[in-house]
Order: C-alpha cells, then structure tokens, then sequence
C-alpha cells in the first residue's frame, strides 16, 4: 500500500499526488515511470514520474482524470492509498552535458518534461523550455519551469495564455533565428510529437520524444506496448520510453493507443453510472 | 521380479476423472476437471503393483515417494499422503494439474506395458486438494538470509525448501500478485488462481516474506540485495519475454503476444471486464499459433471469451507437438480447429489498422533436426487466407533480459538464458544461483521446480562452506 501525502488540483481534470513509495524514490531518475493499480480490480496503468523526493521517499505523478482509472484515482484523497506502485520503469532520460536543449511539455506532458528540464539545466545545458495547452486551464507548472529554463515559450491553441498556436511555432522561430539547438525533447500526446518531430527533420536536429502506449506489466513480458521505431519493433516499457523522434511510427502507436477506445467508454459509462447513479443510456462521457 | 500377492483388484481399469462436460465448459472459466472422490481415489491407488523397485520414482524430477503417498490414499490416510508429497513437493496441488505426468511417473508406471498406466498426476491432485489445514514444518532459523527473485514455481519451491532449513527466506515479486506464471500464465479453468493461493501461503507458513511490486533490476539490483545481508541470491524469474514471429502484420490492432492475451484474462482478470477494469478483445474467429501448453491455454481461452471459430496453426503435425495430451484433446473436444502443418507469413490489416486476415502457407516435413523433431518446409505456392479479427502469437518465450542486464559478471547464453554451473547452478557471479527457465529457456513447471531443489541444496552447501 503506497499512501498518498499530499493531493492538489493544479489544472481543471488535472491533479498531482504525492505519494509514498520509498523503493521507487531510492532509484528512480527523469524519465522513467511507474506502473499503479489503484484497488483489487484495478488495472494496472503507467504514470510518469514527474517528481521526487529521496529523503521523504515520495514521488509525484500528475494525473488527468478522463477514463474509469483516472477518475478512481481522483476519488482518492491525502492518506488514501494506492494499492500497487512498481517501479521506476523504462530508461532513464538521455542527459547531455552544455549543449542547448530545447524541452516542449504538451498538456499533460508537461509534467514529465519538468524533471528533465531541471536535470539538464544542473548538467550546464542552455535549457529553453516551450510549454503548451489546448487552454489556459490546463497549464500548470509555469513557475516550475521558469525555475529551471533560460528561457520560458507558453502557448495555448485558443490563445488564452501565451501566444496562439503550437510547440511547434516558437521551435521553428528558434531555429530559423539562428539559435544553435544541439537536442529536443518532446513530451506530450502522440499527435503533437509527430507533428513537432517532424518541424526538426529537416534541419537534422536531434529529436526525442518520450512514449506513452497501453502498457500492462511495464517489465518486457506482454509485448502491449511495442512500436515500430526506424523499422523494427521496441517495447516502449523496456527499450524506450525514449525514443528518435524522426524514427518513431506515429500512425502505428496512435492506432495502437484506440485498441480499447469501446471498452474505456463502457468501463467509464458504467463506473459514472455507480458512482453518480447517471442511468447508462444517459451518459455520453468521451473517454479521451 | 516383483513379488505380486493376488488381493482382488481389477487392474485393467483406470479410474476415469469426472469433467465439466465440453459444450458447457467452453462458455465458463470453472476448472475442467473436477477431481476424484474419496472412493474413486482409493480405487485407483490399489491399482498400484507395489513394485519392489519402483521406476515412478526416477520419472519424478524432485523425487516425490511416490508409492508411498499412493498406498497411504488406498488406506484412506489421505492427510499422511498429503504430508508425504510436501516432503519432496512443495506445490502438490499445482503439480498434480499440470505436470506433463504421461512424459514422466507415469510413464515408466510397470502398469502401462498392458493397460493404461496408474493415475499418478491425478492421485497428487487429490491427496493435495484433500489436506484440511496446512501442515506445519518444524523450524529452526539459522540467522542467515536467502533472497529470491520471483515467485513462480522455481522461486516458490527453492523458497520452501530452504526455510525448511531454517534460512529467513525473502522472494521479490515483480507484480502485485505471487505465482509468476500460475498466476499470469495458465488459465483458470486449468489451474485455479485459489489453489495456487494455497501453495503460496504454505510457502509462507514457513515463514518466508513475499515482497511484491519489486522488479528486480530496477527497484533493487543484486548487489543492493548483497548489501542488505543477503548470503546468496536465487534468480528464478522465468522465461517471460514473448517472441513474435517477425511477419509482417504484426503490430496491428488485433494482435496479441500469449504473454499479453494471458496476462490481461488471467491476471487481471479481464473475463470479468466491465466488473474489472482491464480489456481485452473478444475475438470472434481467431487465430492461435503455436502447439505447445500456452497455445492450447489461449486457444481455449479465446474459446470461452466466446469466439465462434478458434484456429491453431502449427507448422507441424499433431503427433510433434509439445503440448500435453490431456490438454490437446480437451482442446479437440472444446472444438478448436487445428490448422497443421501452417505456417503463418503475414496477417492482413483493414484501413484502421485493425486485423482482418491471416495469409498461411503450407508445410511438409523434412528432416528430423536437432531436436529430433521432423523440421517443416514451405510448399511453393500454397499460400492460403484465414479471415480472422484477432492474432495470439504463441510460438515461445526468451528469458527477459532485464536481471541480466543490470547485473555486473552475469554470464548469458543463447537466447538470453544465464549461464550456471551444472552441478551447483551457480552463476558465473559467486553467490548468485538461477534454475528454472532462466537457465533451460521456456520449459515445465516441475523442470522448474526439480533444478529449484538442486539449487537450494546448492546454496545450503555455499552458505555453510563460507561461513565455515
């Protein structure tokens, strides 16, 4: 049982949870993640660690409540506890030394690019971070970055904070002014990584980008997660979650992500339906 | 030659095992067969010739006293019996439902010259299933401290046996639950997850402390454990990284490893779905391929999430393939569909990626390769379609490389196994013991289990040496 120390509501749907989990803190490092299960039903999900605390043996996942899981987890509050954590999982965060890293954190990815960030910053690298949301009310973590960026690009779709647009735009106005970008590393949703690896291609800036597929185990053993990466199939649990972005087959790992887009609507039909009494017919939740 | 005192018992008979009758246990997750009765049990354990040397005994890979425990049930003793297995066994009940007996005790039973040879698998069973409480062993602890890594048979067995010695034993389980593949792996209805609950808290009645979420490799390394007063290390994590088959086709949505589709159904009891949270796809005309154990568990499976047609595709015939003969016919009777002598080359997607296809071709045996088996060879032009929405690729699996990779002087061999030493199962790093399939490649339970013993004598022996 890994209790939870601290909650907080940092964007809408979007909560962070401190919890406790001595082993995972003792050896996790950016980039890797855990695999939770919230009760004895649960499913096993991976978060990425966003966030830890080797002293006080914690880590911090930032979670957006959308599908029965995220919701279970939403419902739970300081010194609840989550029935498993495993981990830290996956390869740590490549770290270069004094370069220039660009880091986009899209939505949620935010959260994940925060640790690299700072690690990068520590390691003597001009670090210019972009930081992005469909809106303002889904930003968080602004001051975070500040703190560890030489530079800090916010940019909502709706124009609501920030300047209008996407990652992808202050990126390219980076690199056609001229500045030296040795690295990029992108987190955020499948979609958003393609397009923004793609910005990069031609200027053969190398580009990583941290994957975020269906996974069951987190460990090698069930294969859900594999992607095609240069032509051959990685698991992301074991092989990535970083991967070359320029590699990467998105049109394969965003399909993969839909496999159960008809079991997530019901299992959250249903829950709604126990939870609120919302009568089944009624509810009409999007599950991503 | 064995003396034989006449006593009035029809030999020539072996007690049948009732069954779920086939129609109705292809739509239900309940176990297949349902055990003897006392009375059943007693009469096929006087079947027994009480031979003067009894070959059984060699066919047992942890040299369970066989005769003994038989004569104990045909005198109703069946506590005593059960008490017998746990000397050798410490996981009775699984072994009885899953052990390859007819490759082992049971074949060189003097009774199958003429008839059918004695039930010895389902003899174990019932003794197993029958002991009321759990026996209590007698320990003394020593002081010293064993770990192990992973809770599967391997694992659970070396576990036992050196608590029994009086080790403080502590297993680190990379999932939320003990059992490795009896809890992932084999289905429900063949081995039930509450039975496997029942051997791990008699490992733990010896007072060994199961740790779970702790992947070893990255939550704790060896030499963490070292460092945590551990005098020798037991690495039993099994052969749990799936092969795929490298055709294309095979990352679309539709395709599953065995590991994968087992994991979601067994584990996280997917079956159950929307009561628990995970999914997996119901396919309605699937394809299995594979011949061995895990194909037949998946086909099986498949079968009661309710497809319409289940394919197995092996690019062999029947008689080649490794699965156990009880489980190929339980699967003919459930109505799987063999597809033998097939080879898949590419399975076929829609335009949503989603899996419509499988091309095959056909195959024909050639020469026996080094395993003995004919090796099957492509027909030209054979190429055929099966319509299916799901792929289970269960053609094997490979040690996960994981352990080894993070550990400093841990020799590999082929296909990822660690290499030890054939008398000790020491690795090539002192102190450190591996057995079961991370030493053989994917195997049987009770293979597990057998080179488990020899290793945890291994480590007694290491142990007493160093500390003089």
């Amino acid at each position: 049982m890994y209790k939870i120390i601290a909650k907080k509501e940092i964007a809408d749907n979007t909560t962070q949870y401190e919890v406790e989990a001595p082993d995972v803190a003792r050896k996790a490092k950016p980039g890797q993640f855990v695999v939770i299960r919230t009760d004895e039903k649960g499913e096993r999900i991976p978060l990425t660690i966003a966030d830890l605390n080797k002293e006080k043996g914690t880590v911090t996942m930032v979670v957006l409540s959308v599908g029965k899981t995220t919701k279970k987890l939403a419902a739970l509050n300081e010194g609840d506890c989550i029935l498993d954590i495993a981990g830290p999982l996956g390869n740590p965060a490549e770290i270069i030394d004094n370069g220039t890293v660009v880091c986009i954190g899209g939505g949620l990815g935010i959260a994940p690019i925060y640790p690299i960030a700072r690690e990068l910053k520590a390691r003597g690298n001009r670090v210019i971070s972009i930081i992005g949301a469909r809106s303002a009310s889904l930003l968080f973590w602004e001051d975070r970055l500040r703190a560890v960026s030489d530079e800090l690009h916010i940019v909502t779709d709706d124009g609501s904070k920030g300047r209008k647009g996407f990652a992808v735009h202050p990126l390219m106005e980076l690199i056609n002014g001229g500045v030296k970008v040795d690295r990029v590393i992108i987190v955020g949703s499948a979609i958003m990584m393609k397009v923004t690896s793609e910005a990069t291609r031609p200027h053969h800036i190398k580009t990583i980008v941290s994957l975020n597929p269906i996974m069951v185990d987190g460990t090698g053993m069930c294969g859900s997660c594999r992607v095609t990466v240069g032509g051959k199939t990685k698991f992301t649990c074991v092989d990535g979650p970083e991967f070359d972005g320029h590699q990467v087959d998105f049109d394969e790992l965003m399909s993969r992500l839909k496999t159960y887009a008809s079991e997530e609507k019901q299992a959250l039909e249903t829950y709604t339906h126990q939870i609120e009494g919302v009568p089944l017919c009624l509810s009409s939740s999007p599950t991503k | 030659m064995p003396k034989f005192i006449p006593d009035k018992v029809d030999r020539r008979k072996r007690i049948p095992m009732r069954e779920q009758e086939a129609g109705a246990r292809a739509k239900n997750f309940d176990e297949v067969s349902l055990g003897y009765s006392e009375e059943e049990a007693k009469n096929e354990a006087r079947r027994c010739m009480k031979c003067e040397t009894p070959m059984c005994m060699e066919g047992c890979p942890v040299g369970v006293d066989i005769p003994k425990f038989v004569k104990e049930i045909a005198e109703g003793k069946f506590d005593e019996a059960g008490k017998t297995l746990k000397d050798k066994n410490n996981l009775p009940a699984i072994c009885g439902r899953v052990c390859p007996q007819e490759s082992q005790c049971e074949k060189m039973c003097i009774l199958g010259m003429k008839w059918k040879p004695l039930a010895i698998g389902r003899l174990e069973r019932f003794a197993a299933d029958h002991e009321k409480e759990i026996s209590k062993a007698d320990i003394k602890l020593n002081g010293k401290k064993v770990a192990i890594v992973g809770s599967g048979p391997a694992g659970l067995t070396a576990a036992a046996d050196l608590a029994r010695m009086g080790y403080g034993v502590t297993i680190f389980e990379a999932l939320h639950k003990p059992g490795g593949v009896l809890v992932y792996g084999i289905p429900e209805f063949r081995l039930p997850k509450a039975i496997v609950e029942r051997e791990v808290d008699y490992v733990k009645s010896l007072g060994v402390e199961v740790r779970l979420n702790q992947i070893v490799g990255k939550t704790v390394d060896v030499d963490d454990l070292f460092e945590q007063g551990y005098a020798a290390i037991f690495i039993g994590s099994g052969a749990g990284l799936p092969s795929f088959m490298r055709i294309p086709g095979e990352n679309l949505n539709g395709v599953y490893s065995a590991n994968e589709f087992l994991t979601r159904v067994n584990l996280m009891r997917a079956f159950r779905f929307p009561e628990y949270d995970t999914p997996v796809k119901r396919g309605k005309n699937v394809a299995v391929v594979g011949g061995g154990n895990v194909a037949m568990d998946s086909a099986r499976t498949a079968k009661r999430l309710g497809a319409e047609h289940v394919y197995l595709i092996y690019r062999r015939g029947e008689e080649e393939m490794p699965a156990r003969r009880e489980e190929l016919e339980h699967a003919k009777e459930e109505g799987i569909e063999f597809k033998l002598l097939m080879n898949p080359t590419k399975i076929i997607g829609d335009e949503q990626r989603q899996v419509k296809a499988i091309e095959c071709v056909c195959m024909e045996l050639g020469e026996a390769d080094e395993s003995g088996r004919r090796s099957p060879v492509c027909k030209d032009g054979s190429e055929t379609t099966l319509d299916v929405d799901t792929v289970i690729i269960a053609i094997g699996t490979s040690p996960n490389p994981m352990i080894a990779k993070t550990t400093p002087g841990l020799k590999t061999g082929k296909h990822g196994v660690l290499e030890v030493d054939g008398y000790s199962f020491m690795t090539s790093r002192e102190g450190v013991f591996a057995g079961g399939d991370i030493v053989s490649g994917a195997a049987t339970v009770i293979s597990a289990m057998g080179q488990a013993k020899e290793a945890a004598k291994a480590i007694d022996e290491f142990i007493k040496n160093k500390s003089g």
